[in-house]
């Protein structure tokens, strides 16, 4: 089923009657090329790209819940391509030109909303780092433009400009970065796989992944045996455990990362604010509710709510940046679990296991992340190759110390990111 | 989140910094290899229940080691560090 402003108006007209599931229910087959573990933004959009780039489309998508019922469906809705480091800069780069293009790739309405990003910067020391991250993403080929405080003035009057412990020295805006509605892409990338033949299979929790001789032979599941010599674990939250069905031990912790939002209000807030001092940033859905958060709440959780500490915390760095903020009224927060590798960037990798794949360890950067994760491992899976904007993701870069990308240099501790 | 300090008794969250699983204080020897280390440094079971992991209780300065649950927070035990490196 395709869609058009034509046949939103004549449903309007003729009560809403003709829209029809999207995707099919179908039962687990016995086997497929390829078998995607996880039904989420990730998983979705490798099944879309495995189809649509290779042409694999004896595909299956084991999802244990429903689709779209992680964390894709639990974050704050963010894109952006204002990294630094070397690995992290070319992928998101690339991530950041699949979301340009999706809403036609898909013919789905992902509410792609290019507001820009603006970063703020509290010090001659913040503004220096500022100029040189915004260089290395010129140089990489996005935009960036270093805003003066008169500057940020104009984009964000609504400022505590002279706060006396965070003054603001300006800013570093990232125009094409915004939010986009979270449910929705990985809606778009399971109707879009559907349609090319993939089976997505929801309620169908692996239990178990068969290997013989070093080799994955197929899964098992809740809904039986699946054979594939291609098995892909794309299980942010869950990575650790999944991965130990083969035996895998991975440099991940999770960790709980929580989440505001506030009654809706009339539009005020019209970019993505990043307050990083104050671990704080920000932007307004097109509901209306201001959607907030924080840092991490820095202890190995899989609780999916966090604690009071933090939630203090975010408030009162938000007071301390906005303080117009204080009128709104919190409706709702809740929590979603990270997997938080050592340095802080992902896993796009083969495993010691043939024919096994992983694709983990987002930290909280997983939703921007979607449509580049996908179309790598995608890549990686069908051709054997690493695909280049992702090819330094690699799963051995902590056990030999190359390759490293630390984009805060805050050390090798997983909660630190 | 309450935390039972072996010094101090049961106090807020608040005063404690989490500082990575209780396996730090299980360091292999020197020459035990690449992959001891880079299980010891990086690598986790990470569970989703039952764990120990070490806390720092900043008023009074004690490292101590937790028993905790990560799905319901709940914490059951805790004891000196020190006790269990010995």
């Amino acid at each position: 089923m395709g869609y058009s402003g034509f046949k939103v108006i004549k449903e309007g007209l003729f009560g809403q009657r003709g829209w029809k599931p999207v995707w099919r229910d179908p039962d687990p087959k016995p086997e497929y090329d390829v078998i995607i573990i996880g039904g989420g933004g990730h998983g979705l959009s490798t099944a879309f790209y495995l189809a649509k780039e290779h042409g694999i489309t004896n595909v299956a998508v084991l999802e244990k819940g429903y689709l779209g019922g992680g964390n894709v469906g639990r974050n704050t809705t963010i894109v952006r391509a204002n990294y630094m480091l070397p690995g992290n800069s070319e992928f998101y780069s690339h991530s950041l030109k699949l979301w340009e293009g999706m809403e036609q790739e898909l013919n789905y309405n992902t509410m792609m909303s290019q507001r820009g990003v603006i970063m703020l910067c509290h010090s001659d020391g913040q503004r220096d780092l500022f100029a040189r991250r915004g260089n290395a993403m010129i140089n990489q080929g996005d935009d960036a433009e270093l805003l003066d405080p008169a500057g940020v003035r104009r984009e964000l009057p609504y400022l505590d400009f002279d706060n006396i412990r965070f003054p603001i020295y300006g800013g570093l805006l990232h125009r094409r970065g915004g939010t986009a509605r979270h449910d929705a892409v990985a809606w778009g990338y399971a109707r879009g796989a559907d349609q090319r033949g993939v089976d997505l299979i929801q309620n169908c929790e692996v239990t178990g992944i068969d290997i013989k001789g070093g080799v994955v032979t197929g899964v098992q599941t809740t809904r039986g045996a699946i054979r594939a010599n291609k098995v892909g674990i794309v299980v942010a939250g869950r990575s650790g455990q999944v991965a130990a069905m083969a035996g895998l031990r991975l440099p991940i912790e999770s960790h709980v990362l929580q989440a505001f939002v506030s009654e809706g209000l009339k539009p005020c807030i019209n970019h993505v604010v990043s307050f990083g001092m104050g671990h704080f940033y920000i932007s307004q859905s097109d509901k209306g509710g201001l959607v907030f958060g924080g840092d991490l709440d820095f202890y190995a959780s899989y609780a999916a709510r966090g604690n009071l500490p933090m939630k203090e915390h975010v408030m009162e760095a938000a007071m301390t940046l906005m303080p117009m903020i204080g009128k709104a009224r919190v409706l709702r927060s809740w929590g979603g679990i990270m997997d938080m590798t050592p340095d802080g960037s992902p896993i796009i990798d083969k495993t010691p296991t043939e024919g096994l794949f992983i694709d983990c360890g987002w930290c909280y950067g997983g939703f921007k992340a979607v449509p580049g994760s996908g179309y790598s491992f995608a890549h990686l899976m069908a051709t054997g190759n690493l695909h280049e904007p992702a090819a330094r993701y690699r799963l051995d870069r902590f056990r030999t110390g190359a390759g490293l990308m630390d984009e805060e240099g805050t050390g090798s501790q997983h909660n630190l990111h | 989140m309450r935390i039972t300090c072996p010094h101090c008794g049961e106090r807020d969250g608040r005063e404690f910094t989490y500082r990575g699983h209780a396996l730090a204080l299980r360091r292999p020897a020197p020459d035990a290899g690449e992959a001891a280390w880079d299980d010891y440094l990086h690598n986790r079971e990470n569970p989703a229940g039952d764990t120990s992991d070490l806390w720092y209780h900043g008023p009074c300065g004690a490292w101590i080691k937790v028993d905790r649950n990560t799905l319901t927070h709940t914490v059951s035990g805790s004891t000196l560090a020190a006790k269990v490196a010995r």
